[in-house]
């Protein structure tokens, strides 16, 4: 069944912890030499990165400013100071994407973030406490496990608004629920290890197995597991823009960008406005895949034949 | 086995009641009340409070929570607050394409995908492997609207075919006409399954062919056809048919991103319009309709995983 474990949500049906498919064979290599694939994807990433930091200092324009505004009309073809053309409010497409890179990226890290710190924190916890805490805290997480992630996004959007701390909050905690399953069972499998058994025999304290053994010999998987985790929720919060429950306009990010210029596929002269922040999307999550993919690869890891 | 199968129905069930729990109490911290909504701000207080205990309202949370979970169980979704409509009546009007779609993307995407994935796992290490294999990881990680884009650009600009948006009214049209009529939202969505289901099935077949009667069987020089289809196949089956159930779920999402992408009414719009509207007896009944969906298909998919284990099946 470990085939099926790449799927974002998927609870295995009768084994209740993480096959050992997801420790890594040997000890993790601290020199990791990349691929070309990896390379491809790092340089990727580092560009997306830039972008994201430096967009804003860059951008030949404002987010909101037009570049022809004495020539109103939307949706026109790239031309000296507007590289990308112009959207449908005849806004500069290039500085757009540009500022949007940073609130895309920043958001979903964030969230990642906090979607680690919750999920290793609960998932470590539970696997050391007593079976009756652990029980009831997996069974809730089972149930939040069990929906749609976008439909737990539209009941938070529908009841508290959207916002750019509501979007963090709201990834972050539906998708710790994810990492908290993977972080328990990589606990429990090192829990039984002989030696966190000879550490515990020794008296050492609870914090001290948790931060010398456990969480060395859990980190490696974890890393790998983080940037499938971003992919996911950079998708996530770019369907949630795109469903225009996500980045409110005029602030723009790349899901909000592609839903703003769909008009751009029917009547438009340019269709770059809607490619190319679904373009971006793309190459930033197919670049990470790419990197997560050769990283595992390297550290002896299973991932590659998960992906 | 099926104590097994029994115990995961009850799980199922469980997970209903925890679903209705998180959708009913989710959409309960919205400000104001359904009768404030329905009345106005220009209601006396009287008449709102009048009002609201007609709807119930005034009754507590758990007991309105019942009340809730009844009617929806008798078929009862509630009248929409935004248009004073019964729910029931706005889903009558959209379901047919949401199903359609689903159903269309379900019957042309799942074997196609299939053929690909066992094909790969009866040649691996081919070019053609490991070409279907990187143009799956690309999907794999892409947005559905990004697939979408493609496929009109495609389409619509470099063939001339079809049109970006679908607009019109569906009825009276024969099975061809809509065929046409959803050509891209299906094929996007076809897309978005394949990518997992070609590698999933893959890894499933090729889990089997590394089991040790096959090995045997390669051994006593059977040909890698025959092995595939007269002894891999069989055993895969009940793998396949989790990662068909599994992937159907997420057709859920799909759906909702690619039916506001290409504009046409269904279920998935009502509930984004439901959002914007802050209809929250809307969001209550479709949410329940989704998710319900997503946890039947899951179930689906564990109970497959359970029936094809012939330990599970026949026990000592």
């Amino acid at each position: 069944m470990s085939t099926a474990k790449q799927n974002e949500h998927y609870v295995a049906p009768y084994d209740d912890g993480v096959s050992f498919d997801e420790l890594p064979d040997s000890a993790p290599s601290s020199h990791y030499s990349p691929s070309w694939t990896g390379w491809l994807g790092i340089g990727v990433v580092g560009f997306w990165v830039f972008i994201a930091v430096f967009g804003p200092y860059i951008a030949p324009l404002g987010e909101n400013d037009l570049p022809f505004p004495d020539d109103y009309s939307e949706f026109q073809m790239p031309r000296p100071g507007a590289w990308l053309g112009t959207d449908e409010s005849d806004r500069d497409v290039l500085s757009r994407l540009m500022y949007g890179a940073g609130r895309t990226i920043g958001i979903s890290f964030a969230a990642t973030l906090l979607a680690y710190f919750l999920g290793v924190v609960l998932g470590i916890g539970a696997a050391i406490s007593s079976p009756r805490v652990d029980m009831i805290v997996s069974r809730i997480n089972d149930a939040f496990l069990s929906l749609p992630t976008i439909m737990l996004g539209l009941v938070v959007v529908a009841a508290v608004g959207s916002s750019i701390p509501v979007l963090i909050i709201t990834a972050g905690v539906i998708y710790a629920t994810v990492v908290f399953r993977l972080a328990r069972a990589l606990g429990q499998e090192i829990m039984v290890m002989d030696f966190v058994e000879a550490a515990r025999v020794r008296g050492e304290g609870r914090w001290w197995i948790i931060t010398r053994e456990i969480w060395p010999n859990a980190a490696m998987p974890l890393m790998t597991d983080f940037g499938l985790r971003l992919i996911y929720v950079i998708l996530f919060i770019s369907s949630l823009s795109f469903l225009g429950l996500g980045v409110q306009p005029p602030q723009a990010d790349w899901g909000s960008m592609v839903r703003e210029n769909l008009g751009a596929l029917s009547y438009g002269q340019s269709v770059i406005p809607v490619i190319a922040p679904a373009l971006s999307i793309a190459t930033l999550t197919v670049a990470i895949n790419l990197v997560v993919d050769d990283i595992s690869a390297h550290s002896g890891g299973k991932l590659s034949k998960r992906l | 086995m099926t104590t097994l199968i029994l115990k995961r129905l009850g799980i199922g069930l469980v997970t209903v009641i925890a679903v209705s729990l998180i959708i009913f109490f989710g959409t309960k911290i919205l400000p104001g009340d359904a009768a404030q909504i329905r009345l106005g701000q220009s209601a006396t207080p009287e008449n709102v409070a009048a009002f609201r205990a007609r709807l119930g309202l005034d009754q507590p949370y758990i007991v309105q929570y019942l009340v809730w979970l009844k009617n929806f169980m008798m078929g009862d979704l509630g009248t929409s607050l935004a248009s004073d409509v019964p729910i029931t009546d706005l889903i009558a009007d959209r379901y047919h394409n949401t199903v359609f779609v689903s159903v269309l993307t379900a019957a042309i995407g799942v074997p196609i995908s299939l053929a690909l994935g066992i094909m790969a796992a009866m040649y691996p290490g081919t070019l053609y492997d490991r070409v279907l294999t990187l143009v799956s990881v690309s999907l794999v990680a892409a947005p559905e609207f990004f697939t979408a884009t493609l496929l009109v650009l495609l389409f619509v600009f470099v063939l001339g075919i079809g049109n970006a948006i679908v607009v019109g009214s569906t009825e009276g049209k024969g099975l061809f006409e809509l065929i046409a009529h959803f050509a891209l939202p299906i094929t996007t969505l076809c897309f978005v399954i394949a990518s997992q289901l070609i590698r999933m099935s893959r890894a499933a077949v090729l889990n089997v062919m590394s089991s040790p009667y096959i090995e045997m069987a390669i051994l006593k020089g059977v040909p890698r056809k025959r092995i595939i289809f007269r002894h891999a196949l069989l055993n895969a089956i009940g793998p396949i048919v989790n990662v068909v159930a599994l992937n159907l779920a997420y057709l859920v999402t799909g759906v909702i991103v690619v039916e506001v992408y290409f504009g046409y009414n269904g279920l998935a719009t009502l509930i984004v319009q439901g959002v914007q509207t802050r209809d929250y007896v809307l969001i209550q009944g479709l949410g329940m309709i989704f998710c319900m969906t997503y946890v039947i298909l899951m179930l689906v998919a564990d109970i497959a995983a359970f029936a094809s284990n012939a330990r599970l099946r026949h026990p000592k």
